[in-house]
């Protein structure tokens, strides 16, 4: 598999597309979200698997977000991620409140490529009573005369799956290490479009040591080169999280202005460095 | 960050904890987190899974496997917090007003609205303790405290530990307990500060600090450990920089 550009990476997200990405903690893209906001495609339907938090907030802040389903959305340890809150009390942006592991569970469903998941919990919540597309069922295999009601989730099949890792091989198998959401993802998901600190030779198979950690080419449809393509997030045991620059980030984006300057700085930054 | 009130509310947590084998520790959870830390230092076969941690988290099968044990049975305690709690220990982790046009976002639910149902012994904690956060009735329930007796249910509330005092949870009466209150409060300042009715325990004490070797072994080893997670939390409280190991 031959590397492309963060411009072909992204080619296949659409209007209207909808993406699965990953939390702050496990190897966000960010370099391919910019590559978004530079193209501006808009009308996304996001599902963070299962939280987001810089990711989101960008392409929410940048007007491409129609809909977002997530569990939650905040900054580290800064708290709530200003443009999602902005977007979410003003009704510009249609939120699926969800829970942890109903979204974990949902993907799993789609890679069984069965329709749905049963998932403990969730009755009578809020979050279950305003999902109209979640069923309650009884569970057929309950003792003789004993109610258990159960949730069905409906599958969640995104057309694309969008992450960050350290390592890709020419073949495009993608080291992804013990997190793997991101493997249930790729499972899940129509297409899987990575970016990578770096493309080494050799293949990530070959060695059993590594093997069980890489996600196998078979799910992945591209990968481009990115170096420090997560930053300002953090990515495994290569870089940590930039608090500071997270922090002026959260005072920024508190208005649509403050953000709209960050972000013309920081896409101006990431260009000059690259 | 009040060092003493701070050290009194994780060995508040520490001895809610006694008899957990398994301690998960969920996003924000820097005086849980601590506080499950703690008991693992003094019983070395307390399993401590942190969210967020590489060096104290087992987990090695993604997001999901924290939710598969949890509905297993092999996790034995979680904690969850709320922007809004209300007497009946339902939680509100989603914003205030009318949802879904609601006024003010918080982050969202987690887990809770799974977690609250299938670990056996969840601690509610926030800090805050004021009549806007403890209210009669909370505007979105994220997790109920009580469900209907058909529903699976093996968890649930267990305790409240706030600001200002430590609550109990009673299951068949749906209500808080107010158990013990915290250096320079009483019943009638939790009263004042609490939107909802408790009952009062028959011996409202005041809440025990920690001995002062289970102080020293928070300041020294558990600060090097919470500072890997939570670096700010930790330099704030103990100055502590995260442990070479």
């Amino acid at each position: 598999m031959t590397p492309v550009s963060l411009e072909a990476l992204i080619d296949p997200i659409r209007p209207g597309t909808l993406l699965a990405i990953p939390p702050d903690y496990s190897g966000v893209s960010i370099a391919a979200t910019l590559a978004l906001v530079a193209r501006g495609i808009g009308g996304l339907r996001l599902v963070a698997v299962p939280t987001s938090g810089l990711q989101a907030d960008l392409l929410i802040g940048a007007g491409l977000v129609d809909e977002l389903e997530a569990a939650a959305v905040l900054l580290g340890e800064l708290g709530p991620a200003p443009r999602f809150a902005a977007a979410v009390t003003s009704g510009k942006l249609r939120m699926k409140d969800t829970t942890c592991p109903a979204l974990h569970a949902a993907l799993q469903a789609s890679e069984k490529g069965v329709p749905f998941m049963p998932l403990r919990g969730l009755i009578g919540s809020d979050v279950q009573k305003n999902r109209p597309d979640w069923k309650i069922a009884d569970n057929p295999f309950a003792a003789d005369g004993a109610r258990d009601p159960i949730v069905l989730l409906p599958a969640i099949r995104p057309d694309v799956a969008l992450f960050h890792a350290t390592t890709a091989d020419r073949e495009g198998n993608v080291w992804i290490g013990r997190r793997r959401e991101l493997v249930t993802m790729a499972h899940a998901a129509k297409q899987t479009i990575v970016t990578v600190e770096e493309i080494v030779d050799g293949s990530l198979l070959g060695d059993e040591a590594t093997a069980a950690g890489v996600l196998p080419s078979i799910y992945v449809s591209a990968v481009a080169d990115a170096k420090d393509g997560a930053c300002p997030l953090g990515l495994q045991d290569l870089y940590s999280v930039d608090d500071a620059a997270i922090a002026r980030y959260a005072e920024s984006a508190r208005t649509e202005a403050g953000f709209h300057e960050w972000l013309a700085q920081f896409m101006n930054g990431r260009k000059a460095a690259a | 960050m009040d060092r003493a009130r701070t050290e009194l509310l994780i060995g508040t947590v520490y001895r809610l904890l006694e008899g957990c084998r398994t301690i998960a520790v969920g996003n924000s959870s820097p005086i849980p987190g601590s506080a499950a830390l703690l008991l693992r230092a003094k019983r070395p076969e307390t399993r401590v899974l942190m969210l967020g941690s590489k060096k104290h988290n087992a987990f090695t099968d993604g997001g999901r496997e924290l939710f598969d044990c949890a509905a297993q049975g092999r996790i034995d305690a979680f904690f969850l917090g709320g922007g809004q709690i209300d007497g009946q220990g339902n939680i509100n982790l989603v914003g205030l007003g009318p949802y879904p046009r609601i006024t003010h976002r918080f982050p969202g639910s987690f887990g809770s609205a799974y977690l609250y149902y299938v670990v056996p012994r969840v601690i509610l904690f926030r800090e805050e303790h004021t009549a806007r956060v403890m209210v009669p009735k909370v505007d979105f329930v994220s997790a109920p405290g009580v469900s209907a007796p058909e529903v699976y249910r093996p968890g649930g509330p267990h305790a409240l530990v706030t600001g200002r005092c430590v609550f109990a949870f009673d299951k068949a009466k749906r209500r808080f307990r107010l158990e013990s209150v915290h250096p320079g409060e009483s019943i009638g300042s939790v009263r004042q500060n609490t939107g909802f009715d408790f009952d009062v325990a028959p011996q409202v004490g005041e809440t025990a600090p920690l001995a002062d070797s289970d102080l020293a072994l928070l300041r020294g080893r558990v600060a090097g450990e919470i500072a890997e997670t939570y670096p700010r939390f930790a330099r704030a409280l103990f100055g502590a920089q995260q442990a070479a190991e």
